[in-house]
């Protein structure tokens, strides 16, 4: 049986920033929401159904916050949905919500992804001693760092590679009025003298903790073609998730994440996936993930990702642009993260991304991992139906 | 709508508290389940979705999820999903996924080892967090709340109660799963004092773990892999507010209203219904709401007041129900899961044997 077709209508962000102590969870919730509707024309009242992902709860020390959130959303009656898949819940959650409607069973479906990290303590949150095993205390960073080793280890990476994607993300993270981390006159030399916090990651090559969020309406193609606005219709959703625990498990490039990718394009009827996507949003929360990922998703050949950022290639204005936004490296409300990379997909090929749209855009990759890089959501988004 | 079946289900025996992993708690339960389908050559490489369900703060650790796709032994790399939530939404999901074409099997699993955290303030903090959760409204509490407004109401009275508490506590001496079981005479029950006023403890559910997992198939792969599958006939979900102000506690709109979008007024009769009511005046609630007739045959296994895993005994129902399907002692059946303080959100499945 074919799937029903199902488009992007809407996409809205919050300002992201390091405390947005002017709303409540809620009220974030609330300006993405707004915004995502009012590009789509519609209310909230039109909404048939809402699927809302975060990371784990103890990030804001609210249990199940889709229950009490279902005010806010005047949620009352209808569905509404959680899901929690790590880091990747982002995508996973825009993936859940286009389900819905590729089921036929709504026509409208709102996906929310947030996080308010200036409610709680990340780094206590990420590393919860745990009842019934070894405690890592390490934090995200601390956890990664070893894999980035691993990658230069075994690529040949010169060092700087991660402060020049760290230069390139900030700078694109200028044209984004919304990114958390707006920061002028960063230079190859500044970036080289960051602060090394988990060695080899700097500070400046460190995603920020941000309160955020960011919704994306979903609508059928019936919904969709009725409206005067920009679509970008979804032309193929994956996902794959592999075990934290065994030997041989290659952390770097995470065979879940190679897989994760082979399906989409084959989804997506995409052989050359290089040159066939015009701009990718890809979740990079340490730069060194930019070439680690690269390589991994099939874009360019094992071990040379980091000679694709070294010649510029994912520059804004290079080849296949590279996290135009500023990626997750300028904002980090780490549940909304993976959504924003699949709206800000979205987005381009709407040809809605205002001063870090990339010209000609007309098929974007949006990506989105999480746990120890065992999990792994993706899309492909398309000005044209499928 | 594409027929699905559930085909297998499996459960792991319920305790008050279990020093087991979580990941230890499931591979039992994931080999349990397979075994079922062994003599159908069913593998886990057949298996093309999983979805499970579970929530980090019962858990007492973030992102607790993770560890169980190493019990189901995710190589090479899987198709796999996880839902905040009672592991019957995750059995949502994985219908929605099968819905869509992309995929013609599923697992779905929970776990709930309730056990590790103190689940009374835990459960406090699904409510809003600037107003009501920094008083720490415990769930037993605000259940109290739910019952003293029905029984001030004249919807029901206490010994209404203590007679659904007789009825599962004996119906519970057949079912392996439970913690508590027993034979108890009304007047026995109610001659406890309260523990929150108006519940006895013979209203309110145990602490358990616990853990389970269903085998979902597509059309004539379901004919295959079981004699007789449990089809689902109709799932939804629906959520009120959480406000307890705002909306009548002695009713559930949001159980009505997603029983109603199952097809529950236009299936016929039923034989069985399993009702996720941790308390007793819950299952009081969710039959008038939903409209239940008198000759349904209500939670045969005791129900969530003999074994209440939070986050998978919403899936033991539809279990129970299935298994009563497959069977053969029953041919129609509606189960039910709950979510939120006070019945805020609910989830209704009718499932049928051909």
């Amino acid at each position: 049986m074919m799937a029903e077709r199902v488009a992007v209508v809407g996409v809205g962000q919050t300002k992201h920033d390091a405390c947005r102590a002017d709303v409540s969870i809620a009220g974030l919730v609330r300006e993405a929401t707004d915004r995502a509707l009012e590009q789509a024309g519609l209310e909230l009242g039109d909404v048939d159904a809402i699927v809302i992902g975060k990371a784990p709860d103890t990030l804001e020390g609210v249990v199940m916050p889709e229950l009490w959130l279902a005010d806010a959303l005047a949620a009352s009656g209808k569905p509404v949905f959680r899901v929690h898949t790590a880091g990747s819940v982002g995508g996973s959650t825009a993936i859940v919500a286009a389900q819905h409607v590729m089921a036929g069973l709504h026509d409208v479906v709102l996906a929310i992804g947030f996080e308010k990290q200036s409610d709680g303590n990340a780094m206590w949150a990420l590393s919860v001693p745990t009842p019934f095993g070894m405690p890592v205390h390490a934090g995200a960073g601390g956890y990664f760092a070893p894999h980035v080793r691993s990658y230069i280890a075994r690529s040949g990476a010169p060092g700087h590679i991660g402060a020049m994607v760290a230069v390139k993300d900030r700078a694109n993270a200028l044209r984004n009025p919304l990114a958390h981390i707006h920061e002028h006159g960063l230079t190859l030399e500044t970036a080289l003298e960051s602060p090394m916090l988990w060695d080899p990651i700097r500070l400046v090559e460190t995603c920020p903790s941000s309160d955020g969020a960011c919704a994306v309406v979903l609508a059928s193609e019936s919904v969709a073609d009725r409206m005067n606005g920009s679509t970008a219709w979804v032309h193929a959703t994956a996902m794959r998730s592999e075990p934290t625990m065994f030997a041989g498990r290659d952390q770097v490039s995470p065979r879940a994440g190679e897989l994760c990718a082979e399906d989409l394009y084959r989804k997506a009827g995409i052989t050359d996936p290089f040159a066939q996507i015009d701009v990718a949003e890809i979740y990079v929360p340490f730069s060194w993930f930019e070439p680690m990922w690269l390589e991994n998703l099939g874009l360019v050949p094992r071990d040379e990702g980091w000679r694709y950022v070294e010649d510029g290639r994912t520059l804004f204005d290079g080849e296949l642009p590279v996290n135009p936004s500023g990626g997750v490296l300028s904002s980090n409300p780490i549940g909304a993260s993976g959504m924003i990379r699949f709206g800000e997909a979205a987005l381009q090929v709407m040809g809605c991304a205002g001063n870090h749209q990339v010209d000609g855009a007309r098929r974007a990759m949006g990506h989105a991992y999480g746990g120890g890089s065992q999990f792994f959501a993706m899309w492909i988004v398309a000005s044209h139906k499928p | 709508m594409r027929d699905v079946a559930i085909v297998a289900t499996a459960q792991a025996p319920s305790s008050a508290a279990t020093t087991l992993t979580i990941p230890e708690l499931l591979i039992p339960v994931l080999a349990d389940l397979f075994a079922r389908v062994e003599d159908r050559g069913v593998e886990r490489a057949d298996i093309d979705f999983w979805c499970h369900g579970s929530c980090d703060y019962l858990s007492g650790q973030s992102f607790s999820f993770v560890n169980a796709v190493d019990a189901i032994g995710a190589w090479p790399p899987i198709v796999e999903s996880h839902v905040e939530a009672d592991g019957a939404f995750a059995l949502h999901e994985a219908w929605v996924k099968i819905q869509t074409g992309e995929a013609d099997t599923a697992v779905v699993f929970s776990n709930g080892k309730n056990s590790t955290s103190p689940i009374e303030q835990i459960m406090a903090l699904q409510m809003d967090p600037y107003s009501e959760a920094p008083l720490f409204p415990g769930l037993t509490a605000v259940a109290a709340l739910q019952a003293r407004s029905c029984l001030d109401a004249g919807v029901f009275t206490e010994r209404d109660m203590a007679e659904v508490a007789v009825r599962s506590r004996r119906d519970a001496l057949n079912n392996p799963f439970a913690v508590v079981r027993g034979e108890h005479d009304v007047d026995g029950l109610l001659a406890a004092p309260m523990s929150a006023d108006p519940l006895r403890p013979h209203d309110c559910p145990p602490l358990t773990d616990g853990a389970n997992a269903v085998m979902l198939a597509a059309g004539d792969i379901a004919r295959r892999w079981s004699d007789r599958p449990a089809w689902i006939r109709g799932i939804d979900h629906r959520i009120d507010t959480q406000r307890l102000g705002a909306r009548s506690l002695s009713e559930s709109a949001s159980a009505a209203m997603a029983a109603a979008k199952a097809g529950l007024g236009s299936i016929g009769r039923l034989d069985v219904a399993e009702l996720h009511a941790p308390f007793t005046h819950q299952e009081l609630i969710l039959r008038r709401s939903m409209g239940l007739s008198g000759d349904v045959v209500i939670n045969p296994s005791g129900g969530a007041l003999c074994a209440n895993p939070w986050m998978a005994a919403g899936l033991a129902r539809i279990i129970e129900v299935a298994d009563r399907i497959h069977s053969g002692a029953a041919d129609r059946g509606l189960a039910h899961c709950t979510s939120g303080p006070a019945l805020q959100q609910n989830l209704v499945a009718i499932l049928e044997g051909e």
